[in-house]
């Protein structure tokens, strides 16, 4: 990747938000931004399933892949560290998930597979990443905590946290609307490298 | 003077959180001078990122990454030193301690009833690894395993005939494979052995070593060297950006194999590695012996 445009967004997006959007180009996202992992997806999608309400409107926010480190303060919730988690295991439901709730960003680490990338063109939302591990930079822009959802039940990394966020970034768009997809793209081209030439090099090298 | 319980336990607590807060120092000037060398722009960026983050935690005291990881504990214990029965009891509390106080994700959850105990603790859960020593001393190394970082880890019973081609192909495969799974630039982990999990023991063990450190074995030293350029020249990156680097460091480790097998382990660190290193004696006194990045003043 080379150089990149920058945009700052905020939430609620909207396509346009969205579309204008391409790979590589750097967000800083202002709004509500959600977190959910493996559990938190199946949940939500387990309560859509049966026709029962959801805690709250997702439509045209950030969905963020985080299981952060949370302590209370005087009462309140502190985001102490909130890094991204590997996007991929996600993966299998993600498609579902942006169909059913309307989300229009997923943050996340690692790239995601071709069923979300097909998901993002046909119901338009992008995929973003932070970079990996970076959380006590990620908890610099949480403002607040605005609610947190199944706590309880999910416990602290895989519960829903609502997010009030000032300028997160830099996030990376590595899905755009148009279902490209950088990691995608990027991995494919690592793998017949390693297949054409760097394995078959490395084999007629005399070492050990 | 004889060492109590209470100093026992804070020295696990202190050991922790270094290792939780503050990135080691060998970790840190290998990702300065990836920092330095990267010609891509938006590499660059992640690397600035990581730099940034680095600062940021040990200033604020917080943990590098929101993933805590899963704690190793390889331990040395010296045949007097005295509260031998009270090692796990204390290494334990500390992580407790350390959870409740927001320094550690709770991460330990049992996997068929889903329960997560919110300490870090569980079945075994620390993972230790004991060796008995001459003298009066413990020696203990903290590693915080990242979960992204440990899906790659991979395991090739190979035939011995075709054993070094499979080493070089698991790896360079593995690395493609992965990606920007496992946060890179990773430290790689490799190691040849008997039996299957005395490779993938020894293959993360290879992540305490000095991570700028060259094998000593010449003929390791030259294999490390050309499967760090074979995965260097697959330009992953940091976080799949392109660039020069996308491992920090190979290491390669063995155990005397069998005969008939050639068991290969592949594991990698992620580029927040997490590891630190203590001391502490039979009086009570002990030290953090492993140098961790320091912010400079201002």
């Amino acid at each position: 990747m080379s150089e990149s445009r920058v945009f700052h967004l905020k939430t609620p997006l909207r396509d346009e938000d969205v579309e204008q959007l391409k790979l590589g180009d750097i967000v800083y996202l202002s709004g509500t931004v959600f977190t959910a992992r493996d559990e938190a997806h199946a949940k939500i999608l387990e309560l859509i399933e049966k026709g029962e309400p959801l805690p709250m409107d997702f439509r045209g926010l950030a969905l963020y892949h985080c299981g952060p480190v949370v302590r209370k303060k005087n009462g309140e919730y502190e985001i102490v560290a909130a890094g991204p988690t590997t996007s991929m295991r996600m993966e299998s439901v993600e498609a579902e998930f942006i169909e059913k709730t309307g989300v229009k960003m997923v943050i996340g680490k690692g790239g995601m597979g071709p069923k979300t990338a097909e998901a993002m063109k046909k119901y338009k939302a992008v995929y973003a990443t932070f970079t990996g591990g970076a959380a006590v930079l990620a908890a610099a822009a949480v403002k607040r905590v605005k609610n947190v959802y199944w706590l309880e039940e999910l416990g602290i990394p895989e519960a829903v946290w609502v997010l009030e966020v000032e300028e997160f970034g830099p996030l990376v768009v590595t899905i755009d609307t148009t279902g490209r997809n950088y990691y995608d793209e990027k991995l494919t081209a690592a793998r017949e490298k390693a297949e054409k030439e760097i394995i078959p090099r490395l084999l007629e090298e005399k070492i050990p | 003077m004889t060492l109590t319980y209470s100093q026992l336990e804070d020295f696990f607590y202190n050991l922790i959180l270094t290792g939780a807060t503050r990135m080691p120092l060998d970790v840190y000037n290998a990702l300065k001078k990836a920092h330095d060398e990267e010609e891509n722009p938006v590499a660059k960026k992640q690397f600035e990122a990581i730099l940034k983050n680095i600062d940021l935690a040990a200033r604020m005291t917080r943990p590098i990454c929101q993933d805590t990881g899963t704690p190793y504990f390889f331990i040395e214990v010296g045949e007097d030193f005295p509260l031998k029965t009270k090692i796990k009891q204390a290494a334990e509390s500390a992580l407790a301690k350390l959870t409740k106080q927001g320094y550690l994700r709770p991460n330990s959850v049992d996997p068929f009833y889903f329960k997560n105990p919110g300490d870090n603790t569980g079945r075994y859960i620390p993972w230790y690894h004991f060796e008995i020593v001459e003298g009066d001393k413990l020696d203990v190394w903290y590693l915080a395993k990242g979960g992204g970082s440990e899906a790659p880890s991979t395991l090739v019973m190979s035939t011995p005939l075709k054993g070094f081609e499979n080493l070089k192909k698991t790896v360079v495969s593995t690395i493609a494979k992965y990606g920007a799974m496992p946060c890179p630039p990773v430290i790689v982990g490799v190691a040849v052995a008997a039996g299957a999990d005395i490779a993938l023991t020894l293959a993360k063990k290879t992540l305490l070593w000095d991570t700028m450190a060259r094998n000593p074995d010449p003929k390791l030293a030259k294999l490390e060297e050309a499967l760090l350029k074979a995965v260097n020249e697959l330009e992953i990156g940091p976080h799949g950006f392109g660039g020069k680097t996308t491992a920090l460091n190979v290491h390669v480790d063995y155990a005397y194999r069998h005969p008939a097998t050639f068991a290969i382990a592949v594991v990698t660190g992620c580029w927040a590695t997490r590891k630190s290193h203590g001391v502490i004696d039979s009086t009570g006194e002990w030290e953090i012996v492993s140098k961790h990045y320091e912010p400079e003043e201002g």
